[in-house]
């Protein structure tokens, strides 16, 4: 015990029912316009109003296209949609942060940016990845609509509270492997059920040397390990990046919440479900090769043979690969790939951007790559143009769109066609997850770069 | 959908495929409703429909040799996106019980919030169930929530499942969590006093 996950979690019990779960107090709560209707709906039901509507904070992000979001959205069922978030909060008096102004992107880009998602805080929203509040040394984790209606109601959930595992991972990454490659090979060692009832400490030299970018990418994608979520304790890095930030706190408030979250870190006697250790020096450049993120290999390794599988798996195994259209014990290097995307609340904030532009610099676009680069929020279209990233890629034959959740999941119109292959630095790569039939290969901003300028999957330490 | 559970009897439809995803159970772009209704309709859409809306003969929920209210499903169910629609369209197409040795954690709550139960039960016990199954497509499996115990009627064999005493109560009077939670209110003023 005393780990720091016990200490946030512990300190929001409400109560325990007897026999059944907690009753766990949540100070954020995050919605976005596709998990909510329904939960806006039942409250009207039950003429119920938010019980703290000032911790509710809202944002369209999934349905947003990405190019005129000052014009009317073309699709009338996305636009039904995101007329209907604009209505619920103003029925229930609920702050929004609206399409096509500079507060709005993708909430889980923007809310550690305005300063929102803070140290020791439980942070829920209806969509999985919010694990990467967790970015913050916040509990943050996915629910259901039930379940936000439970907040709404409420300001709690009913929970039980999930085991504690602490990922060590000790030394230094080489050069062109990022917090995207760690998290991808996290999930191969892990699979995607490997971290399920679990909720993740990342910690070790590697996390600490990271920066809060990588932070956020990292415990992003804590769900495709199955977790509940995972976090980092904060530390003078996350201060730093929290200070000054439109809704941090101020003045004494500040010196106030400091002295709190400088005690936020497990007890060095603390004692964890279960604690993996994992070296940096064994972490290459990645890219998936199946239909769920745990199907990945180090870039210049071979898909695994059918023999070393499970027996009981050869069949999800040999679905997935045909519906990628590789073949067991194949080399994808130089394979060709139709479509690139960066963005995404994994890899859509200015990290990303610089690392894709650092490479593509003074290069040129491949011919048969369409390329899609989406930032995660206004605030980070505005950093790219201020560093003048803008002009790099666009002298390299790339646009800046504008930003929103896009071709992740494609709710929008940015959706990669049947049989395509898309080098995309999004979290997953399920069959039609970003369009019917599209073939998504989950890598970092770098690999995506290499990708984008050669139009074959190429290791960025070769170029 | 808030239909008091009890015992449930009935024939099996199986997905013997592991790592089956949210994304598979319902697209997202069927995402787009403002309201719960006819999602079943879209359940499991690009395996069970091709492109033009004709019928993939060869998937089960297309075969007519499979029927009943219970899908039996390969480890880890319902991974990946947390959305809640996916409860709904299981829900929406008839089934009351998903079966299999392992849940992801959103979707396993986002059923029991759906008044669907799922069933965890060993890696033995579920391969049987497939091969019962594939032995005899009309055989039955008998699911006791009072007692917490999942047999299949035709190898006789029977295992307890485990379900917390309260969503056990909850499933079994037709209860919803947010009543519960509006009730204690006053709990939560008392929290927020005490942590300011």
């Amino acid at each position: 015990m005393n780990t720091l996950f016990d200490k946030i979690w512990d300190k929001h019990v409400v109560q325990t029912i007897k026999d059944g779960p907690t009753q766990l107090y949540i100070d954020r709560l995050y919605c976005h316009e596709v998990t909510s209707p329904q939960a806006f709906a039942g409250m009207r039901e039950r003429g119920l109003k938010c019980f703290r509507s000032d911790k509710i904070y809202c944002m369209p992000d999934h349905n947003t296209p990405t190019h005129d979001q000052d014009k009317p959205v073309d699709d009338p069922i996305s636009r039904k949609q995101l007329d209907t978030l604009d209505k619920n909060c103003d029925d229930f008096g609920l702050k929004e942060f609206k399409m096509n102004t500079k507060d709005n992107g993708i909430i889980h880009v923007v809310g550690p940016e305005k300063g929102l998602s803070l140290p020791g805080m439980t942070i829920v929203c209806g969509d999985s990845h919010t694990s990467t509040h967790g970015a913050m040394g916040a509990v943050a984790f996915g629910i259901g609509t039930s379940e936000v209606e439970m907040v709404m109601a409420s300001q709690c959930i009913l929970q039980q509270k999930p085991k504690s595992m602490r990922i060590n991972i000790n030394g230094k990454l080489s050069p062109n492997v990022v917090a995207k490659d760690v998290a991808l090979y996290l999930m191969s060692k892990l699979t995607t059920s490997g971290a399920t009832g679990y909720f993740v400490e990342y910690s070790g030299h590697v996390v600490r040397d990271m920066s809060m970018e990588g932070r956020l990418t990292l415990c992003n994608l804590s769900i495709e390990m199955g977790a509940r979520g995972g976090f980092v304790a904060p530390d003078e890095k996350t201060f730093e990046y929290i200070k000054g930030r439109e809704y941090a706190p101020k003045g004494e408030e500040w010196d106030k919440a400091l002295a709190y979250w400088k005690t936020l870190k497990s007890g060095d006697d603390a004692i964890f479900d279960k604690e993996l250790n994992f070296n940096a020096s064994d972490i290459a450049p990645r890219i998936t090769y199946g239909t769920n993120p745990g199907m990945g290999i180090a870039i210049d390794k071979t898909i695994p043979t059918l023999d070393t599988i499970d027996e009981k798996e050869q069949a999800s195994f040999m679905k997935s690969l045909e519906y990628m259209g590789f073949a067991p014990g194949e080399k994808l290097l130089g394979h060709s790939i139709d479509y690139v995307f960066l963005g995404a609340c994994t890899n859509g904030r200015i990290e990303d951007f610089r690392a894709f532009a650092n490479i593509v610099k003074g290069k040129k676009k491949a011919d048969n790559v369409t390329a899609w680069l989406v930032p995660g929020s206004w605030l980070v279209d505005e950093q790219i143009r201020e560093e003048g990233i803008d002009k790099i890629v666009e002298a390299a034959g790339f646009e800046i769109r504008q930003p929103g959740c896009s071709a992740c999941l494609a709710m929008n119109d940015d959706k990669i066609p049947a049989g395509k292959y898309s080098v995309s630095t999004s979290n997953r790569n399920f069959e039609g997850r970003q369009g019917p039939g599209s073939r998504t290969i989950l890598a970092s901003p770098l690999v995506a770069a290499a990708a984008a300028i050669t139009g074959k999957i190429t290791d960025p330490r070769t170029l | 959908m808030k239909q008091k559970f009890n015992v449930i009897t009935s024939t099996c439809i199986p997905l013997p495929l592991e790592n089956v995803d949210t994304d598979q159970i319902i697209p997202a772009r069927f995402l787009k409703a403002t309201d719960k209704e006819g999602f079943g309709d879209n359940l499991f859409r690009d395996w069970r429909y091709n492109k033009d809306g004709s019928i993939k003969k060869d998937f089960v929920l297309n075969d007519s040799r499979y029927s009943g209210v219970i899908l039996v499903a390969g480890k880890n169910f319902g991974s990946g996106s947390s959305r809640e629609h996916a409860a709904w369209a299981i829900a929406g197409y008839g089934f009351r019980v998903v079966i299999s040795s392992f849940f992801a954690d959103i979707h396993k709550n986002n059923e029991l919030n759906n008044f669907v139960l799922p069933v965890v039960v060993s890696e033995g016990f579920l391969q049987e169930l497939f091969d019962s199954i594939s032995e005899d497509n009309k055989m039955e499996v008998k699911v006791d929530l009072p007692n917490q115990v999942v047999t299949n009627l035709k190898t006789r064999k029977s295992e307890r499942f485990e379900i917390n005493g309260y969503k056990k109560h909850c499933l079994m009077n037709g209860l919803d969590d947010v009543d519960f939670l509006v009730e204690n209110r006053d709990k939560v003023e008392s929290w927020e006093n005490a942590n300011k």
